[in-house]
């Protein structure tokens, strides 16, 4: 494995350094929304490099537990803030966090215990990783989902007011609008799973094979984080959506827009 | 019979009537004065206080869904969700398309066909498909030429007579309360006032 040195970075980073000039004419707030993220990823990635190391040569469950809620807290806010419309109050964060705790953390169990089975069973080297794999990919989907949950259901407020005038129930009248936000949380993994190894290699293996890996192993541990990240995003998606729509409605079934923040 | 007790919403300052079996009664008042507001606040869709019953029940002791398919309420608007008239009707051959002027086949025609004043009536025949004991229709008829108004007229009125309804209409037109209307309440800054017609 080659090791990268400090001026290796250095020389990666002046291309965004370029992009962020080339930008900065066009769209100036682009160029420093840029600029923030390089930084942030240089920094929050050295960082959780150095708590890992920490974390692999103590490995102990509380350690594990505290830094994957601390990812999920993190995660959690990130959904929230990709949300145009998002619910008013702490729904706007719970209704994002709890789908994604739900559906990542329990597929994270589910891969640790049953499939990679490694003693003990919450050895850092392999839960954080796989924890941070689940949480990026539920966090999208879900992000994606609930935005067009709530932005779908003020734009066709009438049709779903005009379904419950005949007296339908929320699933019948919100029947349209649950297929597209399905679809939605659904279509970056299925995209993903669809092109990879053909036109894309994805980016875990290819860390793994750059690192030296064999392929081979590279490539099995790919397939096993894919289908865990489908069924993650999948079951986060289908828990946002409850939870949205369950949130869009009240016991008398009428549609409450207000609880959603202008 | 439906009796509303100080109803109150967001426009609407206690606000109360009563609607008899078998009886029209024509709802007026200038825009904004809170008439749509009413209706929906009746059929349960906006956040409001105040006691309506139904034939002696609480509406709150009903399912929402039970509800608003015997309290219907039609907007001015219709809406439709999929691509045939048919797919809106639960059973699109039992529904006397004819007696509006519609053309029979109009089930297998595409929504987005349709002219405004032929979805105002097939709004009017979808709603009357649950049977409902209340209608509130926002005004009906806006988009009607005389004869299409005069057959939903007469259709309405069949309709309470037969099965002993009754039906809070929204109108401006004079003659069109002179037609059908038993009495005619008005709204006027969110309160209601009683006028004999």
């Amino acid at each position: 494995m080659i090791t990268l040195s400090l001026l290796d970075l250095s020389l990666a980073a002046l291309l965004v350094v370029a992009l962020a000039l080339s930008s900065l004419r066009i769209y100036p707030k682009i160029a420093m929304q840029l600029a923030v993220a390089a930084l942030r990823t240089a920094i929050q990635l050295t960082l959780i490099g150095l708590v890992l190391k920490v974390l692999f040569a103590n490995s102990h469950l509380l350690w594990v537990a505290l830094l994957s809620l601390f990812m999920l807290a993190v995660a959690g806010r990130e959904v929230m803030a990709r949300q145009h419309r998002r619910f008013s109050g702490w729904w706007g964060y719970g209704i994002g966090a709890l789908s994604m705790f739900i559906s990542s953390f329990s597929v994270a169990l589910f891969a640790l215990l049953v499939v990679i089975g490694n003693q003990p069973w919450y050895e850092p080297q392999y839960a954080i990783p796989l924890l941070g794999m689940l949480l990026g990919n539920t966090m999208n989907g879900i992000a994606l989902a609930l935005d067009r949950l709530t932005s779908a259901a003020s734009e066709q407020r009438d049709v779903i007011e005009a379904r419950l005038m005949l007296g339908h129930g929320r699933d019948e009248a919100i029947a349209d609008i649950r297929q597209q936000v399905f679809r939605t949380g659904l279509i970056p993994i299925i995209n993903a799973m669809a092109a990879a190894g053909i036109v894309s290699l994805p980016g875990m293996m290819t860390g793994q094979i750059l690192a030296g890996a064999p392929p081979v192993e590279a490539v099995k541990y790919q397939i096993l984080i894919m289908f865990l990240i489908a069924g993650g995003a999948g079951f986060g998606t289908l828990a946002a959506m409850h939870f949205g729509v369950k949130r869009l409605f009240d016991k008398r079934l009428r549609l409450r827009l207000d609880r959603l923040a202008r | 019979m439906l009796i509303v007790e100080n109803l109150s919403c967001a426009v609407l300052e206690g606000v109360s009537f009563r609607l008899d079996d078998g009886e029209l009664v024509a709802l007026s008042g200038a825009s904004g004065s809170g008439k749509t507001r009413l209706l929906r606040a009746i059929a349960d869709l906006d956040l409001n206080r105040g006691e309506v019953r139904l034939d002696g029940v609480l509406r709150e002791e009903i399912d929402p869904r039970s509800w608003r398919r015997r309290v219907a309420c039609l907007p001015a608007e219709s809406r439709w969700w999929a691509e045939r008239v048919g797919e809106h009707f639960r059973d699109p051959e039992g529904v006397p398309f004819d007696r509006l002027g519609l053309d029979p086949a109009i089930p297998g025609w595409r929504v987005d066909r349709l002219s405004s004043g032929e979805r105002q009536r097939l709004a009017i025949l979808r709603l009357l498909e649950n049977r409902p004991r209340v209608l509130l229709l926002d005004e009906p008829t806006a988009n009607l030429d005389p004869r299409s108004t005069e057959r939903v007229e007469t259709l309405v009125r069949e309709y309470l007579d037969s099965d002993a309804a009754s039906c809070l209409w929204v109108t401006h037109a004079a003659d069109q309360i002179a037609r059908i209307a038993s009495r005619r309440l008005q709204l006027a800054g969110g309160v209601l006032l009683e006028e004999a017609a």
